[in-house]
């Protein structure tokens, strides 16, 4: 029993890094109805980001590993995504809004590999150690607690929580409560629709992007803190297992794309548990096969219909 | 208030509109009809900046708005509620009429409006949380009307408001374009296939033919001519 509990801590810690990554995957198919492949590198840039931003940060907020500095470190890099995300879609996908779909879908891939090779370029190929922004420990859990004072939570692992609850609610607050967030919703319906009442989808676009990328690039940080060393090319296997998280809740679908990162995380810690480490990924990609199969339109997401 | 002039769109090598010439007056209902595919829903969405113009132009209150961007037309003051409706399934009716009124900001005039939408169609007051997906054809028609009454626009193009609508419902929408005309002096260029419907509630009509206007004259006049009756008014 407590082992299975502790699987499913280890499970949650993991849904929620690929839940906040997911959910670019899935605002951006909302809006543009294309997956953005480069997304899951992006997430691998807010680690960078958090790399090299840390050391000047952690010493502004008094130096060594603090809450203060992490929040630092974590705003800094999200904020640093949101733009890598915006210029990606203005320089990359907008010139190309107008074309085959495909055409934008192989472009993604492009940006992808580019981004990966940039990286391997510009950040050296090696895996590097990510500075201590936070210092990760087990926390002790009282003998009163009886059975469950067995159990092991990190420091790491209770921030992924909080942060990754904050930002589900931040972004549910601002999905459903704001003007943007409105328009966003208006426009993945019917863009159309969306413009003939005076919205310039360009900009909610962008916007949707850059929201997208900002939780990545926070993804990318909770990674990095449980991790011992990123390397350029971390965001491939993360990302599509994300894309598969955000498949499996209904691609556009933003509560699918959290509860989907959730399962995945969950399932991918009990393979490990009890069946073998090293089916994980083919276990995972099977639900992607498998979802495709029975359910294509996700756990949340309901087919497209048209009413007359 | 509009006026179109030599209008050209073409979609590749196939001519929508031909030289296309019109002209909307303040406070008039003007109708376009004609046969499908004749460029009516063609004319609308040039008019709105989805579909550019090869040639010709387009003038809205004195000013060029000839392929400018939707939502630029939109802030200038003329609103389009497109063909098939398009109401934002996933939203609420009251999202939806927010939508309407996007560019807005002074909150006690979009109440205003809001309440004169409701006086208009109170049926959608009755549905205010719905999800505007779960609302009758009919219902989703009026959603349409009165979501682009909440721009408070100066022109109102409509396209098809009859199309796929409960017979009762088609009356009721059609008396309310008029009083909507009446009360506001709101202009309102209205394209219909229905052409008897059209006709009755216009001042002015065009009669639109493979991009080409046919005929224009006053409605009341196009309704007693016997080429008219012959082919669009089935009689």
């Amino acid at each position: 029993m407590i082992e299975f509990l502790q699987q499913l801590i280890n499970g949650l810690a993991q849904g929620s890094i690929y839940a906040l990554i997911a959910l670019g995957y899935t605002m951006v198919f909302g809006v543009l109805r294309f997956i953005n492949f480069a997304h899951g590198d992006v997430f691998m840039l807010g680690a960078f980001a958090g790399l090299y931003t840390a050391p000047s940060l952690l010493k502004l907020c008094g130096g060594g590993p603090s809450f203060p500095g992490a929040a630092a470190v974590l705003l800094a890099a999200m904020l640093i995504c949101a733009v890598i995300g915006i210029l990606i879609e203005k320089l990359c996908y907008r010139p190309l809004r107008d074309r085959p779909r495909l055409t934008v879908l192989i472009t993604a891939i492009g940006v992808s590999l580019f981004l990966e090779n940039a990286g391997q370029y510009a950040f050296g190929a090696d895996p590097q150690s990510f500075p201590e922004i936070i210092t990760d420990r087990a926390l002790e859990i009282p003998e009163s607690w009886g059975a469950l004072s067995a159990l092991t939570l990190t420091v790491g692992q209770l921030l992924v929580f909080g942060v990754t609850f904050f930002l589900l609610i931040g972004l549910r607050a601002i999905v459903r409560h704001t003007r943007t967030g409105m328009a966003m919703r208006a426009l993945s319906f019917n863009p159309v629709a969306a413009s003939l009442m005076g919205v310039n989808t360009d900009v909610v676009i962008s916007f949707t992007f850059g929201l997208g990328s900002a939780l990545a690039g926070a993804a990318g940080i909770l990674t990095s803190i449980q991790q011992p060393s990123i390397d350029p090319l971390m965001g491939i296997n993360i990302g599509l297992k994300a894309f598969v998280a955000a498949v499996l809740g209904g691609i556009g679908n933003i509560p699918g794309a959290a509860l989907g990162g959730i399962l995945i995380g969950l399932l991918e810690a009990l393979v490990v548990g009890y069946i073998n480490p090293s089916y994980r990924d083919a276990i995972v990609f099977g639900v992607l096969i498998l979802i495709l199969l029975v359910k294509p339109s996700g756990l949340l997401g309901k087919p497209e219909r048209e009413k007359v | 208030m509009l006026a179109i002039t030599e209008l050209h769109v073409s979609y590749g090598a196939i001519g929508a509109l031909q030289g296309l010439t019109l002209k909307v007056e303040r406070g008039s209902i003007v109708t376009l009809i004609g046969a499908n595919g004749a460029g009516k829903t063609t004319t609308l969405r040039t008019i709105s900046g989805i579909v550019k113009a090869t040639s010709g132009t387009i003038t809205f209150d004195g000013e060029d708005v000839t392929n400018i961007a939707p939502h630029k037309i939109v802030a200038r003051g003329l609103a389009h509620s497109p063909e098939g409706r398009m109401v934002f399934a996933n939203l609420s009716v009251m999202e939806n009429l927010r939508m309407g009124a996007y560019l807005r900001r002074d909150k006690s005039e979009i109440a205003a409006s809001l309440d004169f939408v409701f006086a208009m169609f109170p049926r959608l007051k009755e549905r205010l949380k719905q999800t505007a997906g779960t609302l009758s054809g009919g219902e989703q028609q009026m959603l349409a009307i009165g979501r682009a009454l909440m721009g408070k626009p100066k022109c109102l193009m409509l396209d098809e408001p009859s199309l796929g609508i409960a017979p009762i419902l088609v009356q009721t929408i059609f008396e309310k374009i008029v009083e909507i005309n009446r009360s506001l002096g709101l202009t309102i260029l209205l394209v219909e296939q229905n052409a008897n419907l059209a006709l009755e509630i216009s001042h002015y009509g065009y009669v639109l033919e493979t991009g080409r206007i046919l005929l224009q004259d006053t409605s009341a006049a196009l309704r007693e001519n016997t080429a008219i009756q012959a082919a669009y008014l089935g009689g």
